[in-house]
């Protein structure tokens, strides 16, 4: 009884072998210099300009000031960029999770005229983006009048192709028993689909909805084209454009920089499994 | 007469049942127009839309204003294909690429290699791998430039040398691949292992009993296993890399770099449309890079496809 419980409470642990001593070392050193170039942007953050501009560098600062975050919040409008981004962010996962899972359904699960012809076209889609046709998306959304305007940031981030075809293959492996026997019981269409589909598919919604959220926080070159007033920017774009053109400051550049990017990390520290096996997924998904 | 009557009902009721179950099983499958069209309406306006305008603005001599524009036939396509412009600027993508794809695989690899082997704190290992790609593309960009700058730089510092990263031609597509690797390798990382985690260990038992060594192992067994995994990450990374924009332009403060070196393909319609307002004649280079692109997502799944008819 004793022993059971002894067992149960130290987990069994691998002696150090001289194999494991040698690769630890060296996923350390390799994590290092991953970690690096983060670390010198926070200790940086953390210097005078002055000392952030000074020949030769040096990694710590020898006076450690608050000044460059100070200079951030008072003087810039970062406050707007973080909140404009959490908006389109948040509203274009929320769209791309609905029109995604319904299209991907549809195309799954449903019969209807021209299904495969426009299955077609919808995967040529995966072949489109802003980067590829940036110049010709830009003028469509200027003739609808939705340059400098959350709509003309969002709307355009809400039709991946690639998200579709992602549900549509998890959509085809559900059994078809179980939506025949609601059907049977009178059951229609619409609450199949939100009672025993969609929670039958969380982690895959998940999956698309957290790599959603990383491609569109990080977004820069769609936000970049359809935005001109500072106040509606997000944060990759308002940091990258706005802040730089007035002489760079380092230190307040990579102050900015980490409260760009360390929101995603912090969340990653703590959803670490979901958001590997988000990312994995819907990479695998493209076999 | 009550027993009759309901052998009578009974068996009647029960074939209606059936035939109501079976229509309703029918139609619960049909006319799903109504759960595609949301998405549809928005990929016709922002994806087909644009496309189809695209084709149209090439053959026109459109300006941004979009009044006025004329019908000129293939003329843009004439003057982009004779334009040294737009071939150096695909070339300076292609070369990213060729530099960036081989050089991720194997990184890729190697770091999943290692954090799959090492026993104790895998997550420690997955989270300094993989959190550089949780950066925006401009805040990587912005670490990076300022780690190679001459004089303030902590790279040329910590290695000491006194390499003119970002100012000479020669070195500054390199300064974007170095840039580009350490932001983007996660990705593949977390694909790599998520591949290697995959693979059945009886497979390596069976090997071990066989007598084959480690290396063996990893050739006969880990290796073939991953064929399918780096098909898609080299075809996921080729697609992305030719792509390329946001780092280069940050990197460089916005221009095409020393001597235009870094000067992409993106960059170089945008500054079209948007600088020289060409919009008739930015579309034209537009579509050719969508061919481009399209060609090589469609060499990929013909690849596919006669591996698989091989495989059979």
């Amino acid at each position: 009884m004793s022993s059971t419980q002894i067992r149960l409470t130290t987990r069994t642990r691998r002696p150090w072998t001289p194999s494991q001593i040698v690769l630890t070392a060296l996923g350390a050193v390799v994590s290092a210099v991953f970690v690096a170039p983060v670390a010198a942007a926070l200790f940086t953050s953390f210097k005078s300009e002055a000392e952030a501009a000074e020949i030769p560098p040096h990694w710590l600062p020898q006076d450690w000031t608050g000044q460059a975050w100070q200079a951030l919040f008072e003087t810039g409008n970062i406050t707007d960029w973080f909140v404009n981004s959490l908006v389109v962010s948040v509203c274009v996962t929320t769209v791309v999770l609905l029109v995604s899972a319904l299209a991907g359904y549809g195309f799954a699960r449903t019969e209807f005229r021209g299904k495969s012809v426009l299955m077609g076209v919808v995967m040529s889609g995966l072949m489109i983006s802003p980067a590829v046709l940036g110049v010709p998306l830009f003028t469509t959304v200027q003739q609808m009048g939705m340059v400098d305007t959350y709509w003309g940031m969002i709307l355009p981030q809400c039709a991946p192709a690639a998200m579709v075809y992602i549900l549509y293959k998890f959509f085809q492996g559900i059994p078809r028993e179980l939506e025949e026997a609601a059907f049977i019981d009178g059951a229609g269409r619409w609450r199949v689909f939100f009672t025993i589909i969609l929670p039958l598919s969380r982690p895959s919604l998940a999956a698309v909805g957290i790599f959603t959220f990383i491609a569109s926080w990080n977004n820069f070159l769609w936000p970049y084209m359809v935005t001109n007033n500072p106040d509606l920017m997000t944060m990759p774009n308002g940091i990258a454009t706005v802040m730089n053109s007035y002489g760079i400051q380092w230190a307040q550049l990579m102050a900015g920089g980490l409260m760009a990017g360390l929101p995603l990390i912090i969340v990653f520290v703590f959803f670490q499994r979901q958001i590997v096996a988000g990312v994995a997924h819907t990479g695998l998904a493209g076999q | 007469m009550t027993t009759s009557a309901q052998t009578v009902i009974a068996p009647a009721r029960a074939r209606t049942a059936t035939a109501t179950a079976t229509v309703r099983r029918k139609e619960g499958f049909q006319h799903g127009g109504w759960f595609v069209a949301p998405f549809v309406a928005l990929f016709a306006l922002f994806v087909i839309w644009p496309l189809l305008r695209g084709i149209w603005l090439s053959f026109t001599d459109a300006n941004i204003s979009g009044e006025g524009a004329s019908f000129i036939g293939l003329d843009n396509y004439r003057e982009a294909l004779d334009d040294p412009m737009m071939w150096d600027s695909l070339g300076h993508s292609a070369y990213f690429t060729l530099l960036v794809v081989p050089c991720i695989t194997v990184l890729a690899f190697l770091l999943a290699m290692l954090a799959h082997h090492i026993e104790r704190g895998k997550w420690i290992w997955r989270l300094c791998f993989f959190a550089p790609f949780l950066l925006p593309s401009t805040v990587a960009a912005n670490m990076w430039q300022w780690l190679f700058t001459q004089g303030i730089g902590l790279f040329n510092e910590t290695l000491g040398i006194d390499t003119p990263w970002l100012t000479d031609k020669s070195y500054a597509m390199l300064a974007v691949v170095i840039e580009t690797l350490w932001w983007t390798v996660g990705f593949s990382f977390l694909l790599y292992l998520a591949a290697l985690q995959g693979i059945p260990a009886h497979l390596y038992e069976a090997a071990k009993l066989d007598g084959a060594n480690a290396w063996h192992r990893m050739v006969h067994i880990t290796l073939p296993m991953l064929r399918t995994i780096t098909g898609l990450v080299v075809a996921l990374q080729v697609l992305a890399s030719l792509q390329l924009f946001d780092q280069a332009v940050v990197m460089m403060d916005f221009g095409p770099g020393p001597e235009l070196s870094t000067r992409s393909f993106v960059q170089y319609t945008l500054e079209q449309g948007f600088t020289s307002y060409r919009v008739g004649y930015a579309s034209a280079v537009s579509i050719i890079f969508f061919v481009i692109i399209a060609v090589v997502a469609l060499a990929r799944m013909w690849l596919l496809r006669t591996r698989e008819e091989a495989t059979r």
